[in-house]
C-alpha cells in the first residue's frame, strides 16, 4: 500500500522539493525569514544578582529569551532601585516583586499585573536557638524576636496572633549578627540566605529550630513577575513569552545548577558583590525546593493559585494595609491563555 | 614449588625477605619515634610564635578598648553637653593613631527630648579629621555596631567591615554607657571606635612557616579576617570552606575554634594555598572572641626526616642488594662444586671412573665432601678392578667346575634301554644334579652273562672332593665286582680301601645289589643307604627294610652282610638317594619316604622310564620354586623273566 502511494505521488514531491529549495535561496537572500525581527524589552530583579535570580540569568546567557523573540536587557537590581518604582516610570518593562507588595502597590493605585507567579513559598522563616528553649511556637511567647519592616512583618504577625503569642519584637538589621550573639532569641530568616548565613558561622542546623510558615498555613508565594497592565495589554504574547522563556530558564537552572551557578558568579562579579560559591549554591537549591516544592504535587510551575492570593490579600486586608482586595482577574494574567511560540 | 628450587635461590630469598623485614621494622619505628620527636618540637615552637602573636593582637586590641570604655564611664556622669561630647570625640580621634573614627550615639530622644537621632561622629579622611553627624538617614540603631551592644548591653567587638570606599579592613569596638533615667541606671546610647585592622593584618601574615605555612584570623562568626588568600577575606568563614570541602572535622575544628578554645586540628587540614595537608594550631583571641588559626605544611616540616627516611631507604635497599649479591657469591661457592659433585657423582655411577673432580681447596663441608667423594672413587674404582679379576677367576673356577661335572656325569651309563638284545629285564636310571657338582652316582653293569650288577650310592658332601670321592668309589666297586666276588665282599673291599688315607674322613652310602637275569635272584648290600622299594607285579610297594649296616670308608672294620630276594616276573626295584625323599617345599615340609612309597604305587603298569620321570614330576611340582639342594637319583629296574 505504502510503496504504491509513494510510486503514485512521486512527481508532486519533486515539485514541492524545488519549491522549498527556492523558499530557502531566497530566505537567505532577505534574512528576514531566518529570524523574526526581536521586540527590546528590559528586567529587573529586586535585588543585586544572585541565585535567587538564576533563571533570568540562566535564560539569558543561553539564548532562551531570543528563541522567544525577546531581545533582552537585565537591569541591575538592588536597594535603590525598587522595580515597582522602575515600572511605575516605565524604565523598565518586567521586573519580579513580592506578591504582597504588589498586592498593596495595585490597590494603591499602580496598575501592575502579575503574568507568573515563580516563587511559590515563603522563603521568609523565623529561626530560633534550641539552646534557648524555642522547640515549639508556644516557646517564642514572651521571647525577644528581630524582625524586618513592612511586608516582612505580615507572616511572622499571623504566625504570633495565632498562637496566641506575646514577643518583644527587635528591629532586625542587615545582618544576622544580633541573633548569632543571642542579642534575640527569634530571627527573620530567608531560607536561601540568612539561613545559610547562620549555618556558615558555625551554628548546626540541628541546633536550630526553624519555622517555615507554609508549615503553619501561612504560605506567601514570593517573587512573581510583574509589568504594567498597559504594557501587557499592547503585546500580550510578548509578556507571555518573556514568562514562558524565565520559567524556562528556571528549569535549565535546576537541570545544570553547576553551570548556572557560573553563571550566577559572572553576573555578581560584574556587579562587584562579594560572591560566594557555596552560598550561591545553597541558594539555587533552596530556590529549586521554593519553585518547584517536591512534596506539593497541587503546585503548577508559573501559575499564582488563587487561594495563595485570597491568603496574601486577606492577611492584607487584616493589617488594613490596604482597602479593598483587587480583583484576582484583573491581578494576574495566567499566561498559558496569551503566550505563544 | 620452593623444594625443587637451588640452594642459591633459596638462600637468597630467606636471606633477602628476612633482611627486609627487619629493615622495615627498624625503618618504622625509626619513622615514627622521629616523627614524633619533630612533631613535638613544632607544637613548642608553633606555641611559642603563636604565643606571641597573640599577645600582639591582644595588646593592640586591649589599647583600643580601653579608649571607648573610659569615654563610658566618663559619659555616665557627665551632662549632656554637646560642645564637651565633640571635644573628647575629636581628642579620641586625633590622639590614637589606630583610631579611624568614633562616634557617641544616643538612644531615641535620649541626649534631647526633641532629637530621635543624636550620634556625632568624627573621622579621619582627606588628610584630615572630619565631622557628621548619624542620621536617620543612616539609622543607626538598626546597625550592629548599635544593635548588638545596646541588647547585650555588653561592650562588642563587632564583626569586621570594609570601610567605605578605602576597601581597609576594619571593625568598630562598641560600648553601651549608661544614665540614671528617673532614677534607674538605664542605656543611654553606644560609644563606638573604629579602627583600621590593616596593622593586625601585618602582624598575622608576618607568620610564615617554612616556605609556605601561614596564620589566619576568623571572626566570631567564622569569617576570614585575614588570610594569604585574599578572596577569602571578607567572603568566607571557615564552614563555608569546610561545606565546599566537604569536611565535616573542618566544620567541628571551626567551632571549635569560635567558641574559644585552644588546639590542634585532629586531621591534616589542606592549605587553601598550596593544596597541601597541613597541621593546624588554633588559639583564641580572648578580646575580641576571634580565633587565631596556623597551618604547618606537614611535608615541609616533615622535609628534614623524609630527607633522612630516604637516604636510610636507600642505604637499607643498596644493603639489601649488596647482601643479595654476597649471598649469590657465597651460594654459588658452595652450589658450584656441588652441581660438579653432582655431575661427576653421576659419571662415577655410570663406571666413569677417570671424571675430573673439582678441585676444592676449602676446608669446609664442602670440601669434606669433594675429598670423600674423591675417596670414595678411588676406593670404588680400586673394589671394582679388584672385583673384576675376583670374577674372572671365579669364572674360570665355574667353567672347570662344569667341565669337572661333565665329565663326571659321562661316566655314568646314560644310554637307555643299554642293552636292547636283553629282554629278561628293563633298567632305567636318571640323575639330576644340584647346581654344585654333586656326589651321587648310580651304575649297572653285567659281571657275566647272567648277572647284573647295580649301584646306586651318595657321597658325603659337595663339590670337587664329592666328585673326586664318588669317582674313586664306582672305580673301585666296579673294580671289585668284576672279580666275582658277593655284594657284602665287594662293599667290605671299598670300604677298606676307601678308609685307607682317607684323612678327610668322607664317606659314601652305596646300594650295591647283582640280579640274576635267568632266576630273578637278587643278592644285595646295603651300605647305609636309603631302602630301595620292591614293587611286587601286584601292586604292593614296600621299602625292603634297614640294612642297619654302617656308610662306607667312615670305618674300616665295617662287616656287611649280602641278603638275597627273588624278584618275580613283572616285579620291580626302586632305588633312590635322599635327594627324593628330602626334597623340599617353601614351607620345608619334605618329599618323604611316605609320600614316595604312595606315589609309586600309583604308577603300576608303567615302563621303568616313565616311572623314574613320573617320580621326577611329582618332586618338580612338591617343591615348586624351591631351590633344589641336593642331587636326586632315582634307578629302577624291572625283572621281566625268560
Amino acid at each position: 500500500m505504502h510503496n504504491k502511494n509513494r510510486t503514485r505521488y512521486h512527481p508532486n514531491s519533486t515539485l514541492l522539493f524545488t519549491v522549498l529549495v527556492i523558499m530557502i535561496i531566497s530566505c537567505a537572500v532577505s534574512a528576514l525569514c531566518a529570524e523574526p525581527a526581536l521586540k527590546d524589552m528590559s528586567f529587573i530583579p529586586q535585588w543585586t544578582p544572585q541565585a535567587q535570580f538564576a533563571g533570568y540569568y540562566v535564560a539569558f546567557e543561553k539564548g532562551i529569551y531570543r528563541k522567544y523573540g525577546i531581545n533582552l536587557a537585565i537591569k541591575t537590581g538592588g536597594p535603590y532601585s525598587a522595580p515597582v518604582d522602575l515600572l511605575e516610570k516605565g524604565e523598565v518593562d518586567f521586573g519580579t516583586i513580592w506578591l504582597s507588595t504588589a498586592i498593596q502597590k495595585r490597590s494603591q493605585g499602580i496598575k501592575i499585573v502579575n503574568i507568573s507567579q515563580i516563587v511559590q513559598r515563603s522563603s521568609l522563616m523565623l529561626v530560633a536557638k534550641k539552646g534557648r528553649g524555642i522547640t515549639r511556637p508556644e516557646d517564642i511567647n514572651g521571647k525577644k524576636v528581630g524582625l524586618w519592616r513592612d511586608e516582612f512583618r505580615l507572616q511572622p504577625m499571623a504566625f504570633f496572633k495565632k498562637y496566641g503569642l506575646d514577643v518583644k519584637i527587635v528591629p532586625q538589621s542587615y545582618s544576622v549578627n544580633l541573633f548569632l550573639r543571642d542579642g534575640v532569641d527569634v530571627a527573620s530568616a530567608m531560607w536561601y540566605n540568612e539561613y545559610h548565613t547562620i549555618i556558615s558561622a558555625g551554628v548546626n542546623p540541628d541546633e536550630l529550630t526553624s519555622f517555615f510558615f507554609h508549615e503553619y498555613g501561612l504560605n506567601f508565594p514570593e517573587d512573581g513577575i510583574y509589568m504594567l497592565e498597559q504594557t501587557f495589554k499592547k503585546d500580550p504574547a510578548a509578556a507571555c513569552n518573556f514568562a514562558k522563556a524565565s520559567i524556562e530558564g528556571w528549569l535549565y537552572a535546576f537541570k545544570h545548577p553547576e553551570e548556572a551557578l557560573d553563571i550566577v558568579l559572572k553576573y555578581m562579579a560584574t556587579a562587584n558583590a562579594p560572591a560566594n560559591k557555596i552560598h550561591q549554591r545553597w541558594m539555587l537549591n533552596r530556590m529549586k525546593d521554593l519553585i518547584l516544592p517536591e512534596d506539593d504535587k497541587s503546585i503548577t510551575v508559573g501559575t499564582l493559585a488563587m487561594r495563595d492570593y485570597q491568603r496574601v490579600a486577606g492577611e492584607l486586608k487584616v493589617n488594613n494595609l490596604i482597602g479593598q482586595a483587587p480583583e484576582f482577574g484583573d491581578f494576574y494574567k495566567e499566561c498559558a491563555k496569551y503566550a505563544e511560540k | 614449588m620452593l623444594r625443587n628450587k637451588g640452594i642459591a635461590f633459596k638462600l637468597v630469598l630467606f636471606f633477602t625477605l628476612s633482611s627486609a623485614c627487619i629493615f622495615v621494622a627498624i625503618f618504622t619505628y625509626n619513622y615514627f619515634v622521629s616523627k614524633r620527636m619533630i612533631a613535638k618540637g613544632i607544637e613548642e615552637n608553633a606555641g611559642n610564635l603563636i604565643m606571641t602573636t597573640t599577645n600582639k593582637i591582644e595588646a593592640m586590641l586591649s589599647a583600643t578598648q580601653k579608649v571607648p570604655e573610659n569615654i563610658a564611664y566618663f559619659l555616665e556622669n557627665s551632662t549632656n553637653d554637646e560642645q564637651e561630647l565633640f571635644q573628647v570625640l575629636y581628642a579620641i580621634v586625633e590622639k590614637n593613631p589606630e583610631i579611624y573614627g568614633a562616634a557617641i550615639a544616643f538612644e531615641p530622644y535620649g541626649f534631647k527630648k526633641d532629637k530621635e537621632y543624636f550620634a556625632p561622629y568624627f573621622y579621619k579622611a582627606y588628610g584630615g579629621i572630619n565631622f557628621k553627624y548619624l542620621d536617620k538617614h543612616y539609622n543607626y540603631f538598626l546597625w550592629d555596631w548599635y544593635q548588638i551592644p545596646r541588647e547585650l548591653e555588653q561592650p562588642q567587638w563587632i564583626e569586621p567591615y570594609f570601610g567605605e570606599g578605602g576597601g581597609i579592613l576594619m571593625s568598630s569596638y562598641s560600648v553601651p554607657f549608661y544614665k540614671k533615667i528617673d532614677g534607674k541606671r538605664q542605656v543611654a546610647g553606644v560609644i563606638v571606635v573604629d579602627i583600621s585592622l590593616e596593622s593586625l593584618r601585618d602582624i598575622v601574615s608576618s607568620i610564615k612557616i617554612l616556605a609556605s605555612g601561614y596564620g589566619f584570623l576568623i571572626s566570631k562568626n567564622g569569617t576570614f579576617v585575614t588570610h594569604p588568600m585574599k578572596e577569602l577575606i571578607m567572603n568566607e568563614t571557615i564552614f563555608t570552606i569546610a561545606e565546599a570541602r566537604e569536611d565535616a572535622k573542618l566544620r567541628d575544628v571551626g567551632r571549635k575554634m569560635l567558641k574559644g578554645e585552644q588546639g590542634v586540628a585532629p586531621m591534616w587540614v589542606k592549605s587553601a594555598v598550596t593544596g597541601k595537608p597541613c597541621w593546624m594550631a588554633y588559639v583564641p583571641i580572648k578580646s575580641s572572641g576571634w580565633s587565631l588559626g596556623v597551618l604547618f605544611p606537614q611535608d615541609e616540616l616533615m622535609a628534614d626526616i623524609t630527607n633522612l627516611n630516604h637516604i636510610v631507604l636507600f642505604l637499607g635497599i643498596a644493603g639489601i642488594v649488596l647482601l643479595a649479591v654476597a649471598v649469590v657469591f657465597i651460594a654459588r661457592s658452595i652450589t658450584g662444586p656441588l652441581r660438579h659433585m653432582a655431575k661427576a657423582t653421576e659419571h662415577i655411577g655410570a663406571g666413569n671412573f677417570d671424571i675430573e673432580l673439582p678441585s676444592v681447596k676449602t676446608g669446609d663441608e664442602v670440601g669434606r665432601l669433594s675429598e670423600a667423594i674423591s675417596f670414595m672413587r678411588e676406593s670404588l674404582k680400586e673394589y671394582i678392578s679388584e672385583l673384576t679379576e675376583a670374577t674372572a677367576s671365579r669364572e674360570r673356577m665355574e667353567s672347570e667346575l662344569k667341565i669337572a661335572h661333565d665329565i663326571q656325569m659321562s661316566i655314568l651309563p646314560k644310554k637307555f634301554p643299554p642293552y636292547p638284545e636283553r629282554k629278561e629285564f628293563d633298567i632305567y636310571a636318571t640323575i639330576k644334579p644340584a647346581r654344585e657338582i654333586g656326589g651321587d652316582f648310580y651304575d649297572f653293569f653285567f659281571i657275566d652273562d647272567e648277572q647284573l650288577c647295580f649301584v646306586i650310592a651318595d657321597v658325603s658332601g659337595k663339590g670337587i672332593p664329592a666328585a673326586l670321592f664318588m669317582a674313586l668309589t664306582k672305580t673301585l666297586i666296579k673294580a671289585k665286582s668284576t672279580m666275582g666276588l658277593t655284594t657284602d665282599k665287594i662293599i667290605s673291599r671299598v670300604n677298606e680301601d676307601l678308609c685307607i688315607g682317607n684323612d678327610m674322613s668322607m664317606f659314601v652310602t652305596v646300594f650295591c645289589g647283582i640280579l640274576n637275569v635267568k632266576t630273578g635272584a637278587v643278592q644285595y648290600t646295603n651300605g647305609g643307604h636309603n631302602p630301595p622299594l620292591l614293587m611286587k607285579k601286584d601292586g604292593d610297594v614296600a621299602y625292603l627294610g634297614k640294612s642297619g649296616e654302617l656308610l662306607v670308608g667312615a670305618m674300616e672294620e665295617a662287616q656287611y652282610t649280602a641278603r638275597s630276594i627273588a624278584l618275580g616276573e613283572g616285579d620291580s626295584l626302586f632305588l633312590y638317594t635322599d635327594g627324593v625323599t628330602e626334597a623340599m617345599n617353601e614351607r620345608n615340609d619334605l618329599f618323604s619316604e611316605e609320600r614316595l612309597q604312595k606315589e609309586l604305587s600309583e604308577f603300576q603298569d608303567r615302563t621303568v622310564e616313565r616311572v623314574v620321570s613320573g617320580v621326577m614330576q611329582k618332586i618338580v611340582e612338591f617343591t615348586g620354586s624351591t631351590p633344589q639342594s641336593d642331587d636326586i637319583t632315582m634307578m629302577m629296574i624291572t625283572y621281566k623273566g625268560e
